[in-house]
């Protein structure tokens, strides 16, 4: 694999990580438990929208084949797709929804973090202007967390359910496959299982004050971020998202 | 405008008391929360301002409906903004409400079981991208057209909310027109879409100013009380007027095959909306009605756990500072 080859699975990961979840949090519009998390949801979603204009923007740039960032959002079928199996998972209730974000989150932070050292200047800088953005995610997710793991019985047990059902799919995010040791390799990412120590660390502590416990199992789902074996849900996700696109492809909007 | 139909509150206060209130807004005061106020003037703005917080909120579901479909995403990111807006403009106004004696919860259980209203214009249902850009253009430019003059309403509260909620009204509207814009210079079908949404949306946005002023029984004591600054008519027919020669720069044909420009009136006389389709609505028979009460309620109610999650969580924080002291 060609270094630019590495390197654009390597944005499409970013990108679609942060277009899928973006996505996701977006179905949550105008329903949310109160006007505070609507608002609160709207405005992450809205951060890693804007996230995804910049890394596939980047991505596009980088294939030099006359793609733009909407036509990799828009155009590709699941399996062009290299977002992480975690944030494809169904909204489910608020609770799952939050977990869902909490767990992505802290490694979102972590990995924002090392690539502001990037030795990709255009990395580095995407990196910086949304490592700000994703530090307040990372905040207000694992404050929420606390709070409705310690609030009620009801809603510690939903936090627990979410968790549980969640834990499989976080394996995947630190896990190093052959583009991620072509990143290492020219400085441009950190290794992922780099992050590991660093993302349990902070997850069990936070997860320790919310009153809830970490599942035993490392059994790890694999398949998103090389797009092997995507869930059944992308599919569905993408027939919504690409909808227009598909249906009125001379359309510009 | 968002308040449609405020049946405005009789007063029984003693007559001195309310001859210097009425002295007061007559001088253009603010009125503050504080301040001695008739009872009907607190009961009508408790609803007026309810009606328009509750409009914010139900307003963001026929957006809503497409926020998953929009086609690029800077138009999704565009999309999300504005209705991310509408609940800021529904959280202003239920804190200007709440400074009158009543909580948000409480509104909400009353929009929830009915006994409050939200706007006709959001019980039409959203059924192509264009409406996206007809909303913006014609919804919220409706309501900018009731909110400027709002902004000199006599209740400090809701003056100052209405004067942050009128600039970023004011970019919703660009923004629907920009949409509309791209569809009218587009293929067949976009214009074909930008056309149908015109030919939806445009007697619905005319009903959002409420019924014809020989009709409206509850003006005069509002406008007397700085709530209502202007009739509906008058801004009906300012709508109108701002609103035709836009509709003609985008090439589209407003739905009224009696519209024309009047030399002698200097202003276009147009076909009234259909006044009994209005009441329907009002009466829960809009095309949405039940969608919309439903899919608020549903939220309510999903949401409870969390709610009681997160008040739990404070007051053990509360019960363990207190323990600690
Ligand atoms: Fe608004
Ligand atoms: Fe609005
Ligand atoms: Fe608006």
């Amino acid at each position: 694999m060609t270094r630019d080859a590495a390197l654009f699975e390597f944005l499409c990961r970013m990108g679609d990580s942060t277009l899928v979840l973006g996505h996701r949090l977006s179905e949550w519009c105008g329903t949310a438990p109160a006007l505070e998390e609507d608002i609160a949801t709207a405005n992450t979603a809205l951060d890693l929208i804007g996230q995804t204009q910049m890394w596939l923007g980047l991505a596009a740039e980088v294939e030099g084949a006359g793609r733009s960032a909407d036509d990799l959002a828009m155009r590709r079928d699941a399996w062009d797709f290299r977002n992480l199996l975690l944030v494809e998972q169904p909204n489910g209730d608020f609770g799952r929804t939050l977990m869902r974000s909490f767990l992505f989150d802290v490694w979102h932070r972590r990995m924002l973090e090392r690539l502001t050292a990037s030795s990709d200047p255009r990395v580095a800088a995407i990196a910086a202007k949304a490592v700000k953005e994703v530090a307040y995610h990372a905040d207000r997710s694992a404050e929420l967390v606390v709070a409705l793991g310690d609030g009620t019985e009801e809603s510690h047990r939903r936090m627990q359910d979410a968790l549980d059902r969640l834990w499989p799919y976080t394996g995947e995010m630190t896990s190093d496959d052959e583009v991620d040791r072509e990143m290492a390799e020219a400085r441009i990412a950190p290794l992922p299982s780099e992050l590991r120590p660093g993302w349990e660390e902070a997850v069990r502590a936070t997860l320790t004050q919310a009153t809830l416990t970490v599942p035993e199992s490392a059994f790890a789902h694999r398949g998103g971020k090389n797009g092997a074996r995507h869930s059944e849900h992308l599919g569905h996700m993408l027939t919504t998202m690409q909808w227009l696109q598909r249906a009125y492809p001379e359309a510009t909007w | 405008m968002y308040a449609q139909m405020i049946k405005s509150e009789a007063t029984q206060d003693d007559p001195e008391k309310l001859a210097a209130f009425q002295a007061r807004i007559d001088r253009g005061e603010k009125i503050e929360p504080k301040d001695w106020m008739p009872e009907g003037y607190r009961k009508t703005l408790i609803r007026q301002i309810g009606q328009h917080a509750h409009s914010e909120i139900v307003g963001q579901l026929p957006e809503g409906n497409w926020v998953t479909r929009a086609p690029t995403l800077e138009r999704k990111a565009i999309l999300l903004a504005k209705v991310q807006d509408e609940a800021g403009h529904g959280l202003y106004l239920y804190c200007a409400a709440e400074t009158l004696g009543v909580s948000r919860d409480e509104m909400t259980e009353m929009l929830l079981d009915g006994r409050m209203k939200y706007s006709s214009i959001f019980n039409y249902p959203t059924l192509t991208w264009a409406d996206m850009g007809a909303v913006g253009w014609l919804v919220d430019g409706a309501a900018i057209m009731n909110q400027v003059p709002l902004q000199r309403t006599s209740y400090g509260p809701y003056a100052r909310a209405m004067v942050r909620i009128c600039k970023e009204e004011s970019f919703h509207q660009r923004q629907g027109f920009d949409v509309m814009m791209k569809m009218c210079r587009g293929t067949d079908a976009q214009k074909r879409m930008a056309q149908d949404a015109l030919n939806r949306f445009w007697f619905p946005s005319l009903m959002m100013f409420g019924p014809s002023d020989k009709d409206s029984k509850h003006s005069a004591q509002s406008m007397a009380w700085k709530i209502k600054m202007n009739t509906n008519d008058e801004l009906r027919q300012k709508f109108v007027d701002q609103t035709v020669p836009q509709a003609e720069y985008l090439g589209l044909t407003v739905p009224d095959p009696d519209l024309r420009w009047n030399e002698e009136t200097g202003h276009y006389d147009f076909t009234e909306p259909d006044w009994s389709e209005f009441m329907d609505v009002l009466q829960g028979n809009g095309p949405c009605n039940r969608d919309r009460l439903e899919a608020r309620n549903k939220a309510w109610d999903d949401g409870a756990w969390v709610r009681e999650g997160l008040m739990a969580h404070a007051e053990k924080r509360r019960a363990a500072r207190v323990a600690a002291e």
